[in-house]
């Protein structure tokens, strides 16, 4: 098995043994990346180009992870603890601010910001002793659920098929983690965000609950909707990734004092007698009709259901107690409320970038301080950034703010209680994670609405703060990854490791598991 | 002003609050001496990705604002996001309290002119942070960011207030009153308390609101009392005109004496409030709240009054030794070690004492010349011990060395001397040695019994006592 192959466990334990330094196991990476990803995404760069590679990065760091992997060896050298990421290589969403480095939100607006400080998470997994070798693209500002929405072309392909999109936002850490780019890479999930390209990539993605892991530095979409957390290739990698980075921040009010638990021991308990909830309200797809002024449901593919009853299966002969026909009947308004507060939020946040201080100032004359706004927005944000700044705005304005956002902030409370009813009688709610598998680059974009619903299944644990995993569960005929989604209760991701891990350990053997994405084959 | 209007008024202040740090960060809160954007960081300049924390001593300050103001302070309370776009304000939102603030109602009751008792209502009170500084220069607008963060109170009052002079009086209490509980220095030039005020007039007896304008930019409380009555008077002018009060925003010319229109107030801003996502609610629990006002002092009024009811002082001194705390806390200490008049003491401490106070510009409690030593020195003239001029220039000694007045007294010598047969002995002396002068009075010169005490004085060091000196003189000479 060669190096880009091992997960980040057998990384640490390697590197601490000494079988392999760190800076072997960053060349191995390093001659991947120059392998598949071919280049990187730029402003203005030909999203037609090489058709047959990843794309995931923006900015490469190889240099600072040298230097990484440098010290991990010698405090190795000198019988010093390197942390429990030795020498793993990550990927960073390129959302997230890392000092001294370029950190773009994938944005004309942030095309020249070099970020004076480090977002939390990453100086924990810095701490812990991992490598940074790159920021990874995503859809502008975390915008899309495709990564399409990237101003840095080309934009990220999927690693199975490349003319299928990673998905997004965080669709360049999915497909570097599934291209053996990095073992892990992290992400934001505001809507299913790290959820959603994991699925299209058939890697784990995990989405915490909401103030188990400090939001310091990266930059706000919704604030009260955004989440930080890993993508790995495993289960074991994610409860590392999770462990090391979770917990209280000073610099994050709404980080929690909670404990965090070791989640790589509590992962090995079985899951005997834990109860997982089947909801008909998570079966099927539900899309609300403009024209007809009313939510219209589709039957959900026969593949992805079965992923979901295969699952249950599979869980029940480990031990688990199967209940169906949980009643979540808000599930179908998790998309319209979840448009109206992330774009209240969005607008707000969005405030900042007007050219004053950092960022994007047009180089067009202008006249007065309104047209240099003007101009420099104008000029600095792609569609989706417009549209949702129109849109919050719309929604929060005074006359509309009953009717629109405070609403929806009524059902999202909603939304809560049905999760507080279910988790009365259930540990963990299973459900698909998309309602298909990855699609056609090109295919949704530009419905801004349609792409939207792909999260319909995600955002549900959003506006509920509740933390939920999605695994990759199969290929389909097509080979492109199927998956599946299960949400738990707060400051639950203890539950979500355990029945992940027993469900990735009962189907070891199954022949998908050994398949490898097609870019594979170009690489070495 | 013609008898036939009156004035109404209401003021909206903002009141820094003296903390070490800014209300979301760890800057220092104060950069009066800080070159510009010296004294930020990446959360006070809005940088991406960055969040609020909550300083709890900013809570903590306004928490004693609002009990000074009789305000009832909200168990649990929200900050909220006031969206718009400036240039000094780097988030492009400003992080208050809404709908939901951390403190309600509440008043300031204080004696204006003539002794009537004033009552001006709070209709808002809420924490937020500063902005930056904008200042243009060579055609080029310059951001000032350090200011960014600063924590500071917002309190608006009713429009109780009827006239320039009883806003003045508002201010002049409030900043009292802020300076006394330590929540802010309050020095208006610096901008640590600010002030705009709506002004309307109506007819006396009216009871409704009339259109108002706003005057802002006023840094002094003199400069509020001079544009209050300037634009009382401009509205009296154009509504007997036959003019309209139109809705705008005016600016103070404190050079020019004159009141300048900055803008139209077309419509009300939309600053799409909303709760903000990065701080949680702001609870004050009971346990918590006791600790705030744990030392919360008797306030200034309050005190004033007892001066007068308990100490019988009059009401002139009771203000000036209530104008502030640690004055008045030396003058009670300075009471409570004296055992005669208060007044006594009072006087003593205006005429002599305050002056002291001011050229060290320092603490008054903390003084070499401490309250008990007052005291002794005010009782050793009252007993004879001294005379009132080596009394005051005991003060002086006392000041500079911080040896207790008895032992200055010892050591130099300077109990008044009671030996009368020695006395008696230079007395006869100087009416020998002075043929002349002694001529002069017995012609009926009596204003020369003063040269006498004098030469007396001088010989003896001052420390005859004068009073029988000028009755030895008398008897002799007659």
């Amino acid at each position: 098995m060669s190096i880009v192959e091992l997960t980040a466990l057998e990384i640490v334990s390697r590197v601490k043994n000494k079988q392999i330094s760190a800076q072997d196991v960053l060349e191995a990476h390093i001659n991947q990346i120059e392998a598949v990803d071919g280049v990187s995404g730029t402003i203005g760069g030909d999203n037609n180009f090489e058709k047959d590679k990843v794309h995931s990065f923006i900015t490469k760091t190889y240099d600072l992870a040298k230097h990484q992997a440098s010290q991990v060896d010698q405090k190795i050298a000198a019988g010093l603890d390197p942390g429990p990421m030795a020498g793993v290589p990550v990927t960073i969403k390129d959302i997230f601010c890392l000092i001294n480095t370029p950190t773009t939100a994938a944005s004309r607006m942030l095309a020249n910001f070099i970020a004076p400080y480090t977002a939390t998470s990453i100086q924990r997994w810095i701490d812990a002793g991992a490598l940074i070798i790159g920021k990874v693209n995503l859809d502008e500002f975390v915008f899309g659920s495709s990564n399409e929405s990237s101003a840095y072309l080309p934009h990220p392909r999927n690693p199975w098929d490349t003319s299928k999109v990673p998905g997004g936002s965080s669709g360049g850490a999915a497909s570097a983690v599934a291209a053996f780019e990095s073992p892990i890479s992290l992400g934001s999930d505001t809507s299913g965000s790290i959820r959603l390209p994991a699925a299209y990539c058939g890697t784990v993605g995990l989405k915490p609950t909401y103030g188990r892991v400090s939001r310091y530095g990266l930059i706000a979409f919704g604030s009260s909707l955004d989440n930080v957390g890993p993508l790995s290739r495993n289960v074991p990698d994610a409860a590392l990734a999770l462990s090391v980075m979770a917990g209280k921040d000073d610099l994050d009010s709404t980080s929690v004092t909670l404990p965090v638990p070791d989640y790589l021991k509590v992962i090995e308990k079985d899951i005997r007698g834990l109860r997982i909830g089947l909801s008909a309200d998570y079966l099927r797809i539900s899309v609300y009709d403009q024209t007809k002024g009313q939510t219209i449901f589709h039957d959900l593919p026969e593949k992805v259901k079965n992923e979901v009853y295969r699952t249950a299966e599979i869980l029940a002969n480990q031990g688990a107690e199967i209940i169906e026909n949980v009643s979540m009947p808000r599930t179908k308004y998790g998309i319209p409320a979840y448009f109206v507060i992330s774009r209240v939020e969005a607008a707000s946040n969005l405030h900042r970038f007007d050219g004053v201080k950092y960022g994007h100032r047009t180089s067009s004359t202008y006249h007065g301080l309104t047209e240099m706004y003007q101009q420099s927005r104008a000029e600095g944000f792609g569609l989706q950034p417009k549209l949702r700044i129109l849109m919050g705005m719309y929604v929060s304005a005074a006359q509309y703010s009953a009717r629109f956002y405070e609403r929806a902030l009524k059902i999202r409370t909603q939304i809560r209680q049905d999760f507080d009813v279910a988790f009365e009688k259930i540990d963990l709610l299973l459900t698909p994670s998309t309602p298909a598998p990855a699609f056609e680059i090109g295919g949704v974009f530009g419905d801004s609405i349609m792409m939207q619903y792909a999260d319909q299944f995600l955002v549900p644990a959003n506006h509920a703060g509740l933390p939920a995993i999605s695994l990759p569960s199969g290929l389909d005929e097509e080979g492109l990854p199927l998956s599946i989604h299960m949400i738990a209760n707060d400051f639950r991701e203890d539950l979500l490791f355990r029945a992940g891990y027993t469900f990735e350990r009962s189907t070891a053997n199954e022949a998908w598991r050994s398949k490898k994405p097609v870019v594979m084959k170009g690489g070495k | 002003m013609s008898p036939e209007y009156e004035a109404v008024i209401g003021l909206e202040t903002h009141i820094q609050l003296k903390t070490k740090t800014k209300i979301f960060c760890s800057c220092r809160a104060d950069s009066w001496n800080d070159a510009q954007n010296s004294n930020i960081c990446p959360v006070c300049s809005g940088l991406p990705g960055v969040l609020p924390v909550l300083n709890k001593k900013a809570v903590e300050k306004g928490v004693l604002l609002a009990k000074a103001m009789n305000s009832d302070i909200q168990p649990i309370s929200f900050f909220d996001r006031k969206n718009y776009f400036y240039p000094d304000l780097p988030k492009g939102y400003q992080i208050t309290q809404y709908d939901k603030p951390f403190g309600v109602g509440g008043y300031l009751e204080f004696p204006a002119a003539n002794g009537r008792l004033t009552r001006v209502n709070i209709a808002k009170m809420h924490l937020e942070e500063d902005a930056g500084k904008t200042k243009n220069e060579r055609g080029e607008r310059l951001i000032d960011f350090n200011r960014c963060g600063v924590p500071l109170v917002e309190m608006v009052t009713q429009p109780d207030i009827r006239s320039a002079n009883d806003a003045a009086d508002y201010l002049t209490r409030l900043r009292q009153l802020l300076r006394w509980v330590g929540i802010s220095d309050a020095d208006m030039e610096k901008g640590q308390l600010r002030c705009d005020a709506n002004v309307s007039i109506r007819l006396k007896g009216e009871s409704h609101l009339n259109q108002k304008t706003e005057i802002k930019n006023v840094n002094s409380i003199e400069a509020v009392r001079s544009a209050i009555e300037a634009e009382i008077e401009r509205q009296i002018r154009e509504v007997e005109a036959g003019n309209r009060i139109e809705s705008w925003t005016l600016e103070w010319d404190d050079e020019n004496k004159s009141l300048k229109k900055m803008r139209s107030k077309e419509t009300e801003a939309d600053y799409r409030y909303f709760k903000e996502p990065d701080l949680l609610p702001l609870i004050i629990d009971k346990i918590w709240l006791s600790e705030i006002l744990a030392d919360f002092p008797e306030m200034p009024l309050d005190r004033r009054a007892r001066f007068i009811s308990e100490f019988g002082l009059l009401e002139y001194d009771a203000e000036i030794l209530s104008s502030e705390r640690r004055l008045s806390e030396y003058f009670i200490k300075t009471a409570n070690a004296y055992k005669g008049d208060l007044k006594r003491v009072a006087n003593w401490l205006t005429n002599d004492v305050l002056r002291m106070i001011k050229d060290a510009d320092a603490d008054p409690l903390s003084m070499p010349l401490k309250p008990d030593f007052l005291a002794e020195i005010i009782t050793m003239v009252d007993t004879g011990t001294i005379n009132t001029t080596i009394g005051k220039e005991l003060l002086v000694k006392v000041q500079e060395s911080g040896i207790p007045p008895a032992s200055i007294v010892e050591k130099e010598g300077l109990r008044l001397v009671n030996d009368n047969d020695m006395i008696e002995k230079m007395v006869d002396e100087i009416i020998a040695n002075n043929p002349k002068e002694v001529g002069a009075y017995q012609n009926g010169k009596l204003g020369l019994i003063g040269f006498f005490v004098g030469q007396l004085m001088k010989q003896m060091g001052g420390k005859a006592d004068a009073k029988l000196a000028k009755d030895l003189f008398e008897r002799k000479l007659n």
